[in-house]
Parts: structure tokens; C-alpha cells; sequence
């Protein structure tokens, strides 16, 4: 019952068989019909045009002009950054720091998608309830949870590890593990996402698929690669790129961690564009810095963007 | 196995059963062993969190003791100190303010889109929901900084008013997909029936639209509530003052303004601050996720 998801939206994206005009005749209905839409639609359209459209082109052209805003300079703020090691860092790490959270949330949510699964259907809800817990809050204060684990004299981790006889590990002023850390924070937050997905698209695989290949003596694995990851194969797809341009995008773990922190060694796209264009107050460079971030979001955009129409397809 | 099972004589076929049995067994047992070690995992930032919440600055400080527990007993002074020293409550208001208003906005402005857009074909509404998918696709960390210059030329810099102005970018192409989803699962028999009653648009989408997609309404309220609770990048950048300043942030950064960290009643302030989307998650659950898994993203 609480599975029931409408799957039908992706038929605005399939591209719905346009019906014929059920009223023949009545141009005019259509016409007023369609200027009721029309008005109906126009708060969002004002929304998007104003809040996301121009601003979108509103950054290009700020990121062409010169710190006081007062020059045109072209693509010198580009190629200022290019030629700046720290940016190539930022570039690196928000690569290493996208690729493997994202990684690491896919296989874990899977791995539990698939536990829970196994289990009774009695139980699953709890699982699920529970396991969706660090989804639900806010990152920014879980985040300062984990900071408040890390600490570096009252790290909590720390003290089992000494208690098992290790050494201590600075986890926020050593750049590498901060590295970890902050990658570690991003995996713990995203994998409760995928396990929901995961769990939502097993439900939908039709349980005689299973039951043919039982009888055809697959056994558990087998039936994992021929069966379940071909049918989630699309799903599985979205959500990685979903993923991809959320955790890519990603501000306030690494900001209220490191702040970027140590020797810019953990700096992303986002972090580094703030630390520029507002704390900084290089507004330009900053917009310049967060562009940079187009290129890949335009290309997941459009892979997810067929892969929900694929799926609509095969639902629909 | 199974195969077997189908072609040897019945009594054999009852000892592969129960060996099935007892493979089942062992596989929900290893299930609920590795389910175990990721609920820890998934589980212990909120529980070292709660703990520390109750913990007095004393015992907090001190490095020999077992961290996990609380030895010296449970003290609510943290609290206490949060609600009367701090201006935490002004932050919990700004954040209530802000999003009662977002929610409101988005929930308009996104079921009249979307009866539009999944009811009402017109020229150029498949582009338009396309769009409404990609916008939804843009991050916030992309237009902060173009943001950052129009709200300071409108004056609403360091205003909590500017929020209300910028979330909505946040949750309504999300909340506006989410219902076209589930307007269009509505049969259209329902409103040919209604047009021939003399229904006009705005009876037909009040009448009968909105209380069959309830669910869907509650699913796209959940959403707009959480997301514009939780946001983190806009008031990072737009505002300063304490005053202004929304839950999120406010804690994050003003809280921590003394030499020495108040981890105590950092704890507590967080906890207290992400209440209410947990409070609605334990109850609204079923609605909470079928909203996630509706856009079939996000993450």
C-alpha cells in the first residue's frame, strides 16, 4: 500500500499519443481551454524565468567581468583559474569526492536494498523506517554530529580506537583523512536514498521472473545478474546520475567540516566558489568557479533525462 | 535445487524442502546480521548526538571516560542554556516563518501548474514540463552567487524575506512533477463527467482533483517542508545578522562563537532543529517515501 507510487508522470516526458480533440468543432473551447493552462502555469513560469533561468545567464555574464564589476575582461576569469593549481585541486577533488560517494551509496544501497528484501514483509517497514533516518535530517546538523565525532582532542572514535590500541588520527587537520571524512559524511547521508529507490524498483520486478529461473536451477547470483540488474538496470542508472550532479553540487558537509580546509585539500566546486564570491567578495570569480561545475550536470542532465523517458516507456 | 524438486519421487522431495528451509533460515539470519552493522552505521551520528544533548559541559570534557555513555547522569542543562542563553528561538521562528510561507507559495503555485500541464494540453506544455524537469536538476551551489547580486540589488540582503523569495526554486519543480504524476493518474472519465455537470476549471481542480490526489498533495507538502527546513546554502550566503538568521545556519555557525565549543548545547540546538522534519517523518512515513521514489531521483 505504501509502495503504491504513480509511475504515470513520466508519460509527460514518453511523450503522451496526443488524444484527438474529443470536441469536434469547438476550436474556440480549445483555444480558451488552453489560455485557462496557460494563466494557470504562469506563477511557475515566472518562478523558473526569474529564479533560475536568468540568474543562469545572469552568472555568465558576471563571470566575464573584473572584481569591481566595473570592466569587461572575457574569459580572463576562466583562464586566471586555470592556471591556478589550487582550482586544478578543487577540480581533482570534487572528481575523487563525487566518483566514490557516489559509488559507495549505489553498492550500500543495494547491499541493504536487497537485506531488506530477504526479510518478512512484517519487518521490512521497520528497517526501512530506520535505516532511512540520516535521509531525513537536516544535513547541515547531522553534519555538525559527525564534526562533534571528529573532534580532534574529544573524538569519540579516537577513544575506541585507543582503547583497541591504535593510534590516534587527527581526522579533520590531516588533508587525507579529511579527505575520507568528509566523503564518509556524503556516503553516510546519500546511501538511505538509493536503499528507498533500490527497495521501490525490486518491488516491481514480477516475482514469476524469479520463479521461472528457480525452476531453471539459477541460484542466488545468477538470478541477481539475469534478472534483478537488468530490470533495475534503468533505475539504477537515474539514481547514479541523480547522485552524481546532487553530491558534485554538494556545499555543506565539506563547508561546516574543513571549510576547505586543510591546505584547500578538501575543497569542492561549491565550497571554493563561496570562499571566493562571497567571503571574498570576488563575485565574478566566484560565478566563474561555480560554471565550471555546467559542463558535467549538462550531461547527466541529459543522460537522466532519457533514461525517465526510457522508463516511462517501459511503464507506461 | 528446485528443479530437482520437480522431477524426484515425493519423499525426497520432502528433504530438499526442508533443506531449503533451512537455507532461508541461515539467509535471514546473515540478513539480519548484516542489517545489524548498517543500522549502527546509519545510526550512530544521531545517538552520539542525543547522547552528548544530555551530558553536562563537565562530563563533555572529560577525556577519560567512556564517550557513548552518560556516566554522571541525565542533566537537561544543555537545553536549558540553548532555550535562555542563545537566540536559538529566534533562529526556530525565522525557519517556521520562512518555510510555513515557501510551502504555501510552492503548493499554489505547483497544483495549478501541474492540473495545467497533466490535464490541460496546450501549445508548447510538453517543452514546459521538460523544463520543469531540468530546473529541477540545477543546484542551488550554481545560482547562488547571480542570487547573492539580485537579492542585494532588491535590498533583502541579511532579510529572512529573501528566502521566502529564493526557496521556491528549490521545491517547486520537484513538487510540480511529483503532482503531474499524480493528476495524470486520475481517470479522465472523472472530469468529462464533471464538464458535462457544468463544472468550470477551478470546481473541477478543487472539487475533484485535489481531494483524489491528496496523497500526492501530502507527498509535495512533506517535500517543500523538508527541503526548505534543511536549506543551507541560501541563508549561508544571504544572511548575517542574528535576527535574520534561519535554524540551519544559525546553529552551524552563531552558536559557535566562544573560545571553548558548547558541544553540549551544540548537540542539543541540532537536535531540537531537525525535530520537526523526524516528528513528521515517524508519522507520515509512507507518504514521505512514496514522494521520494515519485520523482524516481533526487539523492
Amino acid at each position: 500500500m505504501d509502495d503504491v507510487v504513480p509511475q504515470t508522470y513520466t508519460a509527460v516526458l514518453a511523450g503522451e499519443p496526443s488524444r484527438p480533440a474529443r470536441q469536434k468543432g469547438s476550436l474556440r473551447i480549445i483555444q480558451r481551454r488552453s489560455t485557462i493552462a496557460f494563466v494557470m502555469c504562469l506563477p511557475l513560469i515566472v518562478i523558473i524565468a526569474g529564479l533560475v533561468v536568468y540568474p543562469a545567464f545572469y552568472s555568465i555574464f558576471l563571470s566575464t567581468l573584473n572584481r569591481a564589476q566595473t570592466r569587461f575582461l572575457g574569459l580572463g576569469n576562466f583562464t586566471f583559474l586555470l592556471s591556478r593549481d589550487v582550482f586544478w585541486m578543487v577540480v581533482w577533488q570534487s572528481a575523487i569526492f563525487a566518483i566514490s560517494a557516489v559509488f559507495f551509496k549505489a553498492l550500500i544501497g543495494l547491499i541493504t536494498a536487497h537485506l531488506i528484501n530477504n526479510l518478512p514483509s512484517k519487518g521490512q517497514r521497520k528497517w526501512r523506517g530506520m535505516l532511512l533516518v540520516p535521509w531525513v535530517i537536516p544535513l547541515a546538523l547531522s553534519t555538525l554530529g559527525w564534526w562533534w565525532l571528529f573532534d580532534p582532542t574529544h573524538s569519540a572514535f579516537n577513544w575506541i580506537i585507543r582503547g583497541l590500541g591504535g593510534n590516534e588520527i587527527s581526522w579533520l587537520s590531516d588533508p587525507y583523512w579529511a579527505r575520507f571524512s568528509v566523503i564518509l559524511v556524503n556516503i553516510w547521508y546519500g546511501a538511505p536514498f538509493f536503499l528507498i529507490m533500490y527497495l521501490a524498483a525490486l518491488k516491481s520486478v514480477p516475482e514469476q521472473l524469479y520463479e521461472a529461473a528457480a525452476i531453471d536451477g539459477a541460484n542466488a547470483w545468477q538470478r541477481f545478474v539475469h534478472i534483478t540488474l537488468p530490470m533495475m538496470r534503468n533505475i539504477i542508472a537515474i539514481t547514479v546520475l541523480f547522485s552524481l550532479i546532487v553530491t558534485f553540487a554538494n556545499f555543506d558537509i565539506v563547508q561546516i567540516m574543513t571549510s576547505g580546509g586543510p591546505r584547500n585539500m578538501t575543497h569542492v566546486f561549491a565550497t571554493y566558489a563561496f570562499l571566493l564570491g562571497i567571503r571574498s567578495g570576488d563575485i565574478p570569480l566566484g560565478a566563474a568557479v561555480s560554471l565550471f561545475m555546467f559542463p558535467i550536470l549538462a550531461v547527466s542532465a541529459v543522460f537522466i533525462l532519457r533514461g525517465v523517458r526510457k522508463r516511462g516507456k517501459e511503464i507506461g | 535445487m528446485t528443479a530437482d524438486a520437480v522431477t524426484v519421487p515425493s519423499s525426497r522431495k520432502v528433504g530438499v524442502k526442508s533443506s531449503l528451509k533451512r537455507n532461508r533460515r541461515w539467509a535471514l539470519i546473515a540478513s539480519y546480521a548484516f542489517l545489524i552493522i548498517f543500522a549502527i552505521f546509519f545510526l550512530t551520528p544521531p545517538y552520539y548526538m542525543i547522547v552528548t544533548s544530555f551530558k553536562s559541559d563537565a562530563e563533555v570534557a572529560r577525556m577519560a571516560t567512556n564517550p557513548w555513555i552518560i556516566a554522571d547522569g541525565i542533566t537537561l542543562d544543555q537545553y536549558k542554556l540553548l532555550f535562555t542563553q542563545t537566540d536559538f528561538l529566534i533562529y526556530f521562528k525565522n525557519t517556521a516563518v520562512v518555510t510555513v510561507c515557501v510551502v504555501v507559495i510552492t503548493m499554489v503555485v505547483s497544483v495549478l501548474a501541474a492540473f495545467a500541464l497533466g490535464r490541460m494540453k496546450f501549445w508548447g506544455s510538453s517543452i514546459l514540463a521538460t523544463g520543469i524537469f531540468l530546473t529541477y536538476l540545477v543546484p542551488d551551489t550554481l545560482l547562488f552567487i547571480p542570487l547573492f547580486q539580485i537579492v542585494r540589488s532588491l535590498g533583502l540582503l541579511n532579510s529572512y524575506w529573501s528566502m521566502v523569495l529564493v526557496y521556491p526554486t528549490l521545491t517547486v519543480p520537484f513538487c510540480t512533477w511529483i503532482m503531474i504524476g499524480y493528476f495524470q493518474s486520475i481517470p479522465k472519465e472523472l472530469d468529462e463527467a464533471a464538464l458535462i455537470d457544468g463544472a468550470g476549471h477551478m470546481q473541477m481542480l478543487l472539487k475533484i482533483f485535489i481531494p483524489v490526489a491528496l496523497p500526492g498533495i501530502i507527498a509535495a507538502t512533506i517535500f517543500a517542508f523538508t527541503v526548505s527546513w534543511a536549506a543551507f546554502v541560501y541563508p549561508m550566503a544571504f544572511l548575517y545578522s542574528s535576527d535574520q538568521q534561519v535554524l540551519t545556519v544559525g546553529t552551524v555557525t552563531s552558536l559557535i562563537r566562544a573560545d571553548v565549543y558548547k558541544w553540549g548545547m551544540l548537540m542539543a540546538g541540532a537536535l531540537v532543529a531537525a525535530a520537526p522534519p523526524l516528528v513528521i517523518y515517524a508519522f507520515l512515513m509512507d507518504y514521505y517515501i512514496a514522494g521520494l521514489t515519485a520523482g524516481a531521483t533526487k539523492g
